[in-house]
């Protein structure tokens, strides 16, 4: 109900494209003549809220479950937040300019994409810590701050809030720029951003309160999911809503990605989240598949996010920002077009792999294999595009650290997007399954990958959203550069050789065929690379505190630009 | 306004379209990208031939190759199975004492009994048998239930105090301070207990603590304070504790009693298993 109110108090700001060409006389008085329904629709929302304040109150009142109680109290907080804030904004009748960008919105996204990169990490590294030294599992905080608990906070707080901020707010400005339009729904895009943020503080609460559906990437429970896919919706019209009231010609390569990105992801959502509440008062829900049915659901579902959240959406990133970035052309537009049809063609087809030598029928896990290895080239379609787009720019790599950055991560995704496919190999697979190797695979790719992309979209984001004629410091930037790319490859490299040694221990038999290992000799055999894994850690995060110091001095400290580049102008 | 991309003279074709200055080169594809990946297709499909594959109404492709992984499992298990079957034949019939001496049997039951230790004991006992607070270390002679190759047998087979098998060793200590013993009482003997293995105590509670001692704990701990396999009591002489040395813990245990539990493993291993791994304890170091 919220939702469908936001929706229709953002379509009264919404303005037919004439709009943009009215004289200030005339435009004025349309914002007089809606003023008067602005009102109206403000008494509905105080209404809503007062409803959704009360419910709220009242199922904490009847809370069966402490996760459940903690966000009942957090919704009624903001929704009576909301109610006062909407209370004391009745008759204010302050209209935006509507032929600008709204790029409110994205430098908000860019806050949250780098302080909720900085919580994700501090969070992974304290993990890796507990995994090296069990004492830091502390007995105080047990059931709160022990790893089971803070492991799903990492893994949603780097993939969900840190890469879904970036995709959200990237994508905002990406398909405003190349559609020539402004965000299509007024404040539906702070609706999204918002209703965002509080998916995932609902999440993260939920899992130090023991509130999970225990499925891997999708661990929320069934309220949690169901506010996800309301703003999910909203997410979904504000970007096709503004593609369609673009002014080019053609809907350029990011958006494409970026829309498949989304449209495929609420899918998976729906799907994998099917779930029966066991009361409408607490946070525990049952799955409605069973048994090998569920596994091959949930990794259907746990492939995707990669595929689609962390290899599509971020393809749609570096089509925009690594052409821009490099001042050059991109390398082949035929090129764009094979590999994003084979890529979401094949992508949601490789699930089964996470389900080699399983109860899942052999058939599923030969055609998830096969489909892995065929989507080895379209994977590297992205990367082939990212690379050449660089050539004859390639000195730019000497002087522009950003540059570096968003070519380190491209890399990464072609080492990765290979590695992959191999580890989906069934003889290859019987070896690496269960390993840290696959954890290390995970962090080649979301380190390198999908992180320093989003370094890289940062950078060049910030000057230009708050108008700054550069980066505070490209030396700092090198830092960050640095920093990361050595913790990655010792994560990635521990995790190899911890991941390798711990499946050879396990298969190893002696004469008679019989285990040699236990697998407490495995645990112990780790301990070194444990705490290598968790100094790589450490150095990203430090990187990543630098950059946050940098954006925020770029922001602070930096010459202010004269011209504006947020006015809508079409290309001829 | 956005800076236009550099153009250079070599450069190729353009689509002629332009986003905020992007444009897009209207270069071919790589050849080596079109033939690898027309390669992984047709290896795809040749795969999905000779594996099981592609899904119909009644059932799935079975493959040329007529491969199956349950089938493959199944086979691996059968040719380990036979392979033993002679010497864990030989095992079983085996007199239990005379194991250990059998140049064959002897060797081939600690490396069986490692595995069977590794797998089953080892979450408990840990994975050198050194124990931890509550699950005795198996590699001193110190033993609560004999430590000769047939007791070993004996507990593994049956195990400890658990509800599954009639067979299982079972003793049970009182909880003195549920309604036994005074505070005073409780106090005194702790101490009496310390003096037996040397610990510091408390010398003035001693005296006190002996005469409590001779009323409630000799019938299984004995008089010497040596313990009683028979009943599984452990000696509380000789400096080795299942529960801490320590005042509070001795405390604890006299007040409120231990009741360590260890599973029946006659349902799970088989007799040639139990065997081997009765074996491999006993040559640890501490076997009688």
């Amino acid at each position: 109900m919220l939702f469908a109110l936001t929706q229709i108090n953002a379509r009264m700001g919404v303005w037919d494209d004439n709009t943009l060409s009215l004289n200030p006389p005339e435009r004025s008085r349309i914002v007089l003549g809606k003023t008067k329904g602005r009102k109206m629709l403000n008494y509905i929302k105080l209404i809503a809220l007062a409803v959704v304040t009360l419910c709220a109150l009242i199922a904490a009142n009847y809370a069966r479950d402490v996760a459940y109680l903690v966000h009942a109290i957090i919704i009624a907080l903001v929704s009576g937040g909301l109610f006062i804030w909407t209370l004391r904004r009745v008759g204010d009748t302050t209209s935006h300019p509507q032929n600008e960008y709204m790029d409110s919105v994205v430098r908000a996204g860019v806050i949250a994409t780098a302080f909720w990169g900085v919580v994700g990490f501090l969070a992974g590294v304290f993990i890796a810590f507990q995994l090296a030294f069990p004492v830091l599992n502390f007995e105080w905080a047990e059931g709160y701050a022990n790893f089971g608990r803070l492991r799903p906070l990492h893994t949603s707080a780097v993939i969900f809030a840190f890469g879904g901020n970036a995709l959200i707010a990237s994508s905002f400005y990406v398909v405003q720029r190349t559609s020539a339009a402004r965000l299509w729904g007024g404040n539906l895009g702070w609706f999204v951003f918002w209703g965002y943020q509080l998916f995932i503080v609902l999440a993260a609460t939920g899992y130090l309160l023991g509130g999970t559906q225990s499925k891997e990437y999708a661990e929320p429970e069934w309220y949690v999911d169901l506010w996800l896919t309301v703003v999910w919706v909203a997410y979904l019209a504000v970007f096709l809503g503004t593609i369609i009231k673009r002014k080019e010609p053609h809907i350029y390569v990011a958006n494409w990605f970026y829309l498949s990105f989304i449209i495929t992801v609420a899918m998976l959502h729906l799907v994998n989240n099917a779930t029966i509440p066991v009361s409408i008062f607490g946070s525990k829900s049952v799955i409605v598949w069973a048994g090998v049915q569920d596994a091959m659901t949930q990794w259907w579902y746990g492939h995707n996010a990669v595929g689609f959240f962390l290899t599509a959406g971020f393809l749609g990133m570096m089509y925009y920002f690594v052409p821009k970035q490099a001042e050059r052309p991109v390398f082949s537009y035929k090129l764009s077009i094979i590999h994003f049809w084979a890529l979401i063609f094949l992508y949601i087809w490789a699930g089964p792999h996470h389900l080699h030598y399983t109860a899942l029928p052999d058939w599923a896990s030969t055609l998830g294999m096969v489909f892995s290895i065929v989507l080895w080239m379209p994977s590297w379609g992205g990367m082939i595009n990212g690379l050449m787009t660089l050539s004859g720019a390639w000195d730019k790599l000497r002087t522009d650290p950003v540059i570096r950055m968003m070519v380190i991560s491209i890399g990464f995704y072609g080492m990765s997007t290979f590695e992959g496919p191999m580890m989906s190999i069934r003889a290859v697979n019987s070896l690496s399954h269960y390993t840290d190797w696959t954890i290390g695979h995970v962090h080649s790719g979301a380190l390198g990958w999908n992180g320093m992309i989003t370094f890289g979209v940062l950078y060049f984001l910030v000057p230009v959203l708050w108008k700054r004629e550069a980066l505070y410091s490209l030396k700092l930037v090198s830092w960050h550069f640095w920093l990361a790319t050595i913790g990655i490859v010792l994560y990635a490299a521990s995790m190899w050789v911890t991941g390798i040694m711990e499946g050879l221990m396990w298969r190893e038999v002696d004469a008679n065929g019989f285990l040699v290992n236990s697998f407490a000799d495995t645990v112990a055999a780790k301990f070194p690379m444990y705490v290598v894994r968790g100094l790589g850690g450490l150095m990203f995060l430090l990187g990543s505190i630098i950059m946050c110091y940098n954006l925020w001095m770029t922001v602070k400290k930096s010459p202010a630009k004269e011209s504006s580049l947020s006015v809508a102008v079409p290309a001829e | 306004m956005s800076k236009k991309p550099v153009q250079k003279k070599q450069d190729p074709e353009t689509t002629g379209h332009s986003w905020d200055g992007i444009e897009e080169f209207n270069n071919p594809l790589p050849r080596w990208w079109v033939w690898v990946f027309y390669a992984t297709i047709v290896w795809g499909i040749g795969y999905t031939i000779a594996y099981p594959a592609w899904p119909g109404l009644t059932g799935a492709t079975k493959g040329v190759l007529g491969w199956s992984q349950r089938a493959d499992v199944e086979a691996d298990i059968v040719t380990a199975n036979d392979k033993l079957a002679p010497i864990n034949a030989k095992l079983e019939a085996a007199e239990l004492t005379a194991i250990p001496g059998d140049a064959e049997l002897g060797g081939y039951s600690a490396s069986a009994g490692a595995a069977v230790f590794k797998t089953w004991c080892a979450q408990c006992h840990g994975s050198g048998a050194a124990g931890a607070v509550g699950y005795p270390n198996l590699l001193d002679n110190d033993w609560l239930w004999g430590g000769d190759i047939e007791n070993i047998y004996l507990t593994v087979k049956h195990g400890i105090r658990n509800t599954e098998d009639d067979d299982a060793r079972y003793a049970e200590m009182p909880a003195f301070g549920q309604d036994y013993l005074e505070d005073e009482q409780i106090d005194a003997v702790v101490n009496y207990v310390m003096s037996l293995s040397g610990e510091p105590m408390d010398a003035s509670l001693v005296a006190a603590g002996g005469e409590v001692f001779a009323e409630e704990c000799t019938s299984c701990h004995m008089e010497d304070g040596t313990g009683d396999r028979e009943q599984g009591a452990p000696n509380l002489t000789d400096a080795i504790w299942l529960y801490g040395g320590d005042y509070d813990s001795i405390r604890e245990t006299v007040s409120n009693s231990r009741f360590g539990v260890m599973p029946s493993w006659s349902n799970r291993l088989s007799e040639a298993q139990i065997r081997a791994v009765s074996v491999y304890v006993h040559q640890l170091g501490g076997g009688e």
